[in-house]
């Protein structure tokens, strides 16, 4: 089972390689990534110091170009994955049919997974991306349980890459258009939820206030963590009542479930976070690489260590951390 | 560039978005057969366990749509987890007598090589994939609802022959679906013993900011926006750039006065201001455009 991890910048590649990852996934400066951050991607230099890097210590380099294309602009995506195959990377993270299929017939000799903003959560919908595009990978959005991955990589012959670890997506990736409701971009249109120019922070006397495109999405006492300001995790007025009407603002954390992950036959296991920093990215891949080691060692007796949770908690967003969707009364 | 003229859109109803009972559906089905719509969306969409019309019932609602002179299309759940979905969908693509709208990527599977659609969830964004989804089969698209008049006039404009275009025209904005459900969450029960409590919501269960404004509206698995997406006010805009339907998604009160609103519209028997006053009388909140128009959904113009 691969470790596949995030980076942000060249500095995050080095400490993810140097940490444990067996793959590192970037992103262009630009939409075309969903993680489209001031000054977070790579530049075509970065790029290349970053892959002589890593394939020197025999890890693989991944492009995601994961967003979707509109007509106006089409042509960046296009050119995205033009300079992605000439740079020479192990993989291009797509999710868009249109951006698929040029890739698909462009190059047909590079590999291709689809990414989880390419929403396949079934069988069907993977075989359909097999038979057009060749996929070699299907990264899966954040809504099956454990035993539903199972299943699900029993029915296809695509390996399947799941999240392991960092920030929650409540909603199925790909298709939640809530940022762009309140503030006018998503991550589909823009690649990122919650872009910082629609974000404000204010200090009242009622509490912290976050909105997003003017809309308040959460209003906190000072002495609450803050998250990243996504408006899934805000609490609302339902009937009455304030709570987290979607989500609690709370993390994913698959560790404990991680000989399950490996049973199922995941082939792979990714790491939330490349808008994280150097020394995220250096302890979780850290401790991910040693559990992972564990637990292919001796399954059985494999129990996370204290340490490991410890070190997690302590650079996880929110106060608390989630088995999520793989549990099945998250749901 | 010459002016072409084109025909004024065809009225839709969408699927019901909400569970409500079997009677209600029956007699809302018999009620908008009386309306000036010319296709009628017919299926479960947003969640299995919703089961008190079975796959037959909306067959045999089909059969009667089209005696009515109207186009049945069997519309399909939005997000396939589950191999039971994944069966009953195969069970309802197998059927060949009525068009059928795909609303996950799995429906494509089974779909492909004959005439399909494809419902706003599935993320048509460019026209290569619009280019590449036409040569599987692709009859009519509905414009994923975060795009706007841009996009929509670039892909009307490069479409392949035969390739009709839906717009999501009026309703509570489909944004985004989990696989928790929301209602069930916030009534403090789990999924798999729901009580199909989200029956109790016919229009979506609200929720508001910390200001009182009202934001979403929870329909089980989906959230929805609440405010509705209303496009009454550029009818003449989407006929001059040949949009083909236009979707009213139902509500549970009303909406045969909102399709008749929308005809009136079109025909000229009514202003859109005028019809833009009722809408809003009838609409479970406020208004909204601003995905028409590129802005955020919630906006107006």
């Amino acid at each position: 089972m691969e470790l596949v991890c995030p980076a942000g910048n060249l500095p995050m590649l080095k400490a993810a390689v140097d940490h444990g990852a067996n793959a590192v996934y970037i992103g262009f400066r630009d939409d075309t990534n969903a993680r489209h951050f001031a000054g977070l991607n790579f530049n075509d230099k970065q790029i290349r110091e970053g892959l002589h890097y890593a394939h020197d210590r025999k890890v693989k380099v991944f492009v995601a170009i994961n967003t979707y294309a509109q007509p106006n602009g089409w042509e960046r995506w296009t050119a995205a994955v033009d300079r992605a195959v000439d740079l020479g990377v192990d993989a291009i993270i797509l999710a868009d049919m249109g951006v698929l299929d040029y890739a698909a017939n462009r190059y047909p000799q590079v590999n291709l997974h689809l990414s989880v903003q390419g929403s396949a959560t079934n069988p069907a919908a993977i075989r359909f991306m097999h038979r057009h595009f060749g996929i070699k990978r299907v990264v899966v959005p954040r809504v099956l349980s454990l035993a539903q991955v199972a299943h699900l990589i029993e029915e296809t012959p695509v390996p399947v890459e799941i999240f392991g670890f960092g920030s929650l997506c409540v909603m199925v990736e790909g298709r939640c258009l809530l940022s762009s409701y309140a503030c006018g971009q998503s991550p589909n249109t823009y690649g990122a939820c919650s872009p910082a120019a629609h974000v404000e922070w204010r200090d009242t006397p009622k509490g912290q206030e976050t909105r997003l495109g003017g809309v308040l999405i959460e209003r906190r006492s000072l002495d609450e963590p803050a998250g990243y300001p996504t408006l899934c995790k805000g609490r609302y007025d339902v009937a009455g009542e304030l709570r987290h009407a979607i989500e609690e603002p709370t993390s994913l954390n698959t560790l404990d479930i991680l000989p399950g992950i490996l049973a199922a036959g995941v082939s792979a296991i990714k790491i939330e976070g490349r808008q994280r920093s150097t020394r995220y990215v250096a302890q979780v891949a850290q401790v991910w690489r040693e559990a992972i080691d564990a637990c292919q060692r001796n399954p059985d007796a494999f129990r996370p260590k204290d340490s490991w949770h410890q070190i997690l908690a302590q650079v996880s967003e929110g106060a608390q951390t989630t088995i999520g969707p793989y549990h099945r009364p998250w749901h | 560039m010459p002016t072409t003229s084109h025909s004024t859109p065809r009225l839709t109803l969408g699927p019901i978005l909400y569970h409500w009972s079997r009677e209600q559906v029956f007699d809302f089905y018999a009620e908008m057969l009386e309306t000036p719509v010319s296709v009628i969306y017919l299926g479960e969409t947003i969640c299995s366990k919703r089961r008190l019309l079975r796959p037959e019932d909306y067959w045999e609602l089909a059969e009667r749509v089209a005696a009515a002179g109207k186009d049945p299309v069997i519309s399909t759940l939005a997000l396939i987890e589950a191999d039971s979905e994944l069966k009953t969908l195969q069970r309802i693509c197998a059927d060949e007598r009525f068009l059928i709208e795909a609303n996950d990527l799995a429906g494509l599977d089974f779909l492909e090589g004959r005439p399909f659609v494809t419902g706003h969830s599935i993320n048509l964004y460019n026209q290569r994939t619009l280019a590449f989804l036409a040569a599987r089969g692709l009859k009519r698209w509905v414009l994923p609802v975060e795009l706007g008049r841009e996009t929509a006039a670039a892909l009307i404009q490069t479409r392949p022959d035969g390739v009709e275009c839906e717009l999501f025209a009026y309703g509570r904005l489909p944004l985004a679906y989990s696989a928790r459900c929301f209602t069930a969450y916030n009534r403090n029960l789990s999924k798999d013993d729901c009580q199909f409590c989200c029956g109790d919501y016919p229009d979506g269960l609200l929720i508001s900011t910390q200001e009182a404004m009202p934001f979403l509206a929870l329909n089980g698995i989906q959230t929805q926006s609440a405010t509705t997406h209303n496009l009454l006010s550029v009818l003449p805009e989407v006929t001059q750039m040949g949009v083909e339907l236009l979707r009213i998604s139902p509500q549970s009160t009303h909406t045969a006065d909102i399709v008749r609103v929308f005809a009136d519209t079109l025909a000229g028997k009514l202003t859109a201001a005028d019809g833009t006053a009722q809408l809003r009388a009838w609409c479970p909140n406020t208004l909204s455009d601003g995905y028409w128009t590129g802005k955020a959904g919630i906006a107006t113009a």
